[in-house]
C-alpha cells in the first residue's frame, strides 16, 4: 500500500493512501489527517477524509505548496506509529427495505437499469447469490457498516459493510444515472452503501428507505439542533430492518420532535477486526443493547 | 431597508466570498463564482469586499427599492437600468426609493454581480450568506429568488455616484477563452497521446454548465492506460474509488466530456481527475456562456502561484482606486 501524493491545482494536495478499498487504507488516512489536525499548520484551510484517499487544502498565500507538501509527508512517518483504534459510535438506522417509493422510482428509471424486468433488490440479490429479498436484507442488515467518507452532497455517508471482502455485498451501479431518488434512499454502488441525505440525481442500486432524517439545514429535527449533519467518518451503522407501520411511527415521531436515533459509544480496533471480523462485530452491535 | 423582488432572473442567488470549512462533510464553499468581480461591484459601493450580493446569471432580476441606495453591477455585461434609464457596468450608480432596477440584454460574460450599499442582509448559516441549493442552506430560504420575495438589506453609506473600475482591471475571458490547469490528480490514467490532445483540442462548454461545475464538449475523447479495475473502484477505466474532488478539478468520466468543478461542487465521487484548473482562472468559469470556445493550457505550479499573484494585484489596484 504505497501512498501517493499529488497536487490538485495551487490550493489541495490530494493523497491516496491505496488504489483498492479497504479498513486499512482508510485507517492510514484517518491517522495521517489526524496527525494534520493536531499538528495545526498555518494554512490549512480543509481536511477532508475520504474512503481510500483524502484531501487537504491550503492557502498558498500563507504556506508554499512545496512546504505544505514537506510537512504533510514528514506526518505520514508519525501517523504510521499511530495505534489503529478509534474510539467512536454505533448508531442504528431503520429501514423500510423495499419500500413502495424507492420501488415507484425505480420502475420510472428501469430503462436506465441492467436488469429491466426485475427490482434493484430483487438484481442484487440474485448476483450476489443471496436467497431472494430475505435473504438479501439478512445479509445487509446483518452485519455493521463503517462510515468511510461522508460527501458528495451535504451529509451524505458512504458506508464499508464490515465482512469478509468475499461476503461484500458488490452491484453495479445503474448504467445512466436516474435524474431522481427519493430522499433518504438506502442505495448501493460497488461495495458502498449510502444514504442520500436530499432528493435528487443517483446511480446507486435502491434498497429501501430509512425515516430518520441526517441532513437538516433548518435544524429542527431534534437530534439535529446541535449540528445539521448527523454522520461523521468513523462512525459504524447498524441497519435496522423495519416495515411500514414502524416506518410511519418514526416518521410522525421524528415530525412531531420526539424521536431519537439509537446512538451507543464503541472502540474499534482495526487490529481486533482483523483477527476476529464476527466477534468484534457481535461486541460492536451489542453496544447498542447496553442501554 | 429591504428590495422588493419583482421578477427573479433566471436564477439569481444570494453569494458573498463564500463558507470554508464543511466540505469534509460535503458542504460545498458555494459563493460566487467571479468572486473578483464580487468583489470590486462591493468596493464600489462602499461595502466590505466580502458583503453578500446577488449573482444573477445570463439574465437579470427586476427589483423595487423601498429607500435609497448606491448600486454596482460587475462581471457580466448585463446593463442595468433604473426606472428605463440604462446606466453604465462597473459604476456606482444611485438607485431612490421607489424606482425599479432591471436589466437590458446580457451582452457579453454569464454573471452579473449586483452589489447594493449594504449588502443583503440575509441571515449567516455556517459562516457565509451563500445559497447552496442543492443542499436548501444559506441565502434567501436556501434557494434562488422568486417574485414577491422581500430582501433584507444592511445599513450602508451612501457613496458618490460615478465611482468606477477602470478597463484594464476588469478581467474577462479571451477568445478562445484559455483556463490554466496543472496536471495532476489521476493524470497517469490517461495515454501519453490522449494528454497531449486534451490540451491541443478547442472545447466548447456544454449546456450542462452550472454551479456546481462546467461540462465541455467537441475535443477528441480520451484513452486509458489498461488495468485491472481495484477493489471497489468500478468497472469503468475512469473509475476510483470515490474520492475527494478539489475545486477546480477536471474529472472526465468515460473519457468524455471533461467537467470542471466550481463552488457549489459535489464534494467527492468515483471520477478519475486529470488535472485542476489554477485558482486565478476559476472566476473566469463563471463568465462563461455555453458553446465557448474553451482551451485548457498547460501550466506548472510555478506559473500557477504566479497567476495567482497577478490576480491579487489586480484586485489590490481595483480596492487602491476606490479607495
Amino acid at each position: 500500500m504505497t501512498t501517493r501524493y499529488t497536487f490538485g491545482g495551487d490550493e489541495h494536495i490530494f493523497v491516496e493512501c491505496s488504489e483498492e478499498m479497504s479498513l486499512e487504507a482508510f485507517f492510514k488516512g484517518m491517522s495521517i489527517t489526524t496527525a494534520l489536525r493536531n499538528a495545526k499548520i498555518k494554512g490549512v484551510t480543509e481536511i477532508c477524509p475520504a474512503n481510500a484517499s483524502f484531501q487537504v487544502r491550503f492557502n498558498p498565500d500563507i504556506i508554499a505548496p512545496d512546504e505544505m507538501m514537506r510537512q504533510l509527508k514528514a506526518l505520514e512517518a508519525v501517523a504510521q506509529s499511530a495505534p489503529s483504534t478509534l474510539n467512536t459510535r454505533i448508531i442504528e438506522v431503520p429501514v423500510y427495505y423495499n419500500d413502495p417509493w424507492t420501488h415507484e422510482t425505480g420502475q420510472r428509471f428501469r430503462e436506465r437499469h441492467q436488469d429491466p424486468t426485475s427490482t434493484d433488490i430483487e438484481y442484487t440479490a440474485r448476483i450476489n447469490n443471496l436467497d431472494g429479498i430475505d435473504g438479501f436484507i439478512k445479509a445487509h442488515s446483518g452485519a455493521p457498516w463503517f462510515v468511510s467518507m461522508v460527501g458528495f452532497v451535504a451529509g451524505l455517508p458512504f458506508l464499508y459493510q464490515m465482512v469478509d471482502r468475499d461476503r461484500q455485498i458488490q452491484s453495479p451501479k445503474y448504467l445512466r444515472p436516474r435524474t431522481d431518488t427519493p430522499r433518504l434512499t438506502v442505495g448501493h454502488g460497488g461495495c458502498f452503501a449510502c444514504i442520500y441525505s436530499v432528493r435528487g440525481a443517483g446511480g446507486y442500486q435502491m434498497f429501501g428507505i430509512t425515516p430518520m432524517p441526517i441532513y437538516d439545514p433548518n435544524q429542527t429535527t431534534s437530534y439535529l439542533r446541535d449540528f445539521m449533519c448527523l454522520f461523521k467518518p468513523g462512525d459504524i451503522v447498524k441497519w435496522k430492518p423495519i416495515g411500514r407501520e414502524e416506518y410511519d411511527h418514526t416518521v410522525a415521531e421524528v415530525d412531531a420532535g420526539r424521536w431519537q436515533p439509537r446512538i451507543a459509544p464503541v472502540t474499534f480496533s482495526l487490529e481486533e477486526f482483523a483477527k476476529d471480523i464476527d466477534g468484534t462485530n457481535a461486541r460492536v452491535m451489542e453496544a447498542l443493547n447496553g442501554h | 431597508m429591504a428590495i422588493n423582488v419583482l421578477k427573479p432572473g433566471l436564477s439569481t442567488t444570494v453569494q458573498d466570498l463564500g463558507r470554508p470549512g464543511y466540505y469534509h462533510i460535503g458542504i460545498p464553499t458555494s459563493g460566487g463564482m467571479d468572486t473578483l468581480s464580487l468583489a470590486a461591484a462591493n468596493l464600489l459601493v462602499g461595502n466590505d469586499a466580502g458583503a453578500a450580493v446577488l449573482e444573477a446569471v445570463f439574465m437579470g432580476p427586476e427589483l423595487e427599492f423601498t429607500q435609497d441606495a448606491m448600486v454596482a453591477v460587475t462581471g457580466a455585461d448585463l446593463p442595468p437600468k433604473v426606472d428605463g434609464q440604462e446606466q453604465p457596468c462597473w459604476t456606482a450608480f444611485k438607485v431612490k426609493k421607489g424606482q425599479v432596477l432591471s436589466f437590458g440584454f446580457l451582452k457579453k460574460g454569464a454573471r452579473g454581480y449586483i452589489a447594493v450599499s449594504g449588502g443583503i442582509d440575509v441571515p449567516v448559516v455556517l459562516g457565509s450568506r451563500s445559497t447552496y441549493t442543492l443542499g436548501a442552506l444559506g441565502g434567501f430560504e436556501g434557494r434562488k429568488l422568486a417574485a414577491g420575495d422581500v430582501l433584507p438589506v444592511g445599513a450602508g453609506a451612501l457613496v458618490a455616484e460615478g465611482r468606477s473600475v477602470a478597463e484594464a482591471l476588469r478581467r474577462a475571458p479571451g477568445a478562445p477563452a484559455e483556463l490554466r490547469m496543472l496536471p495532476g490528480l489521476y493524470w497517469h490514467r490517461i495515454t501519453e497521446h490522449a494528454g497531449k490532445t486534451f490540451f491541443e483540442d478547442t472545447w466548447k462548454v456544454a449546456p450542462e454548465a452550472d454551479r456546481i461545475g462546467y461540462r465541455f464538449k467537441a475535443g477528441r475523447p480520451l484513452d486509458f492506460v489498461p488495468r485491472t479495475p481495484p477493489f471497489g473502484a468500478g468497472s469503468d477505466p475512469s473509475n476510483i474509488v470515490d474520492a475527494c474532488y478539489p475545486y477546480g478539478s477536471v474529472q472526465v468520466p468515460s473519457g468524455t466530456e471533461p467537467i470542471v468543478l466550481h463552488r457549489d461542487a459535489v464534494s467527492g465521487g468515483g471520477y478519475m481527475m486529470i488535472g485542476t484548473v489554477v485558482s486565478a482562472d476559476m472566476d473566469l468559469i463563471g463568465q462563461l456562456q455555453p458553446h465557448t470556445p474553451t482551451k485548457f493550457v498547460k501550466v506548472t505550479m510555478e506559473q500557477a502561484l504566479t497567476a495567482r499573484a497577478d490576480r491579487s494585484k489586480t484586485l489590490e489596484a481595483i480596492a487602491k482606486s476606490l479607495a
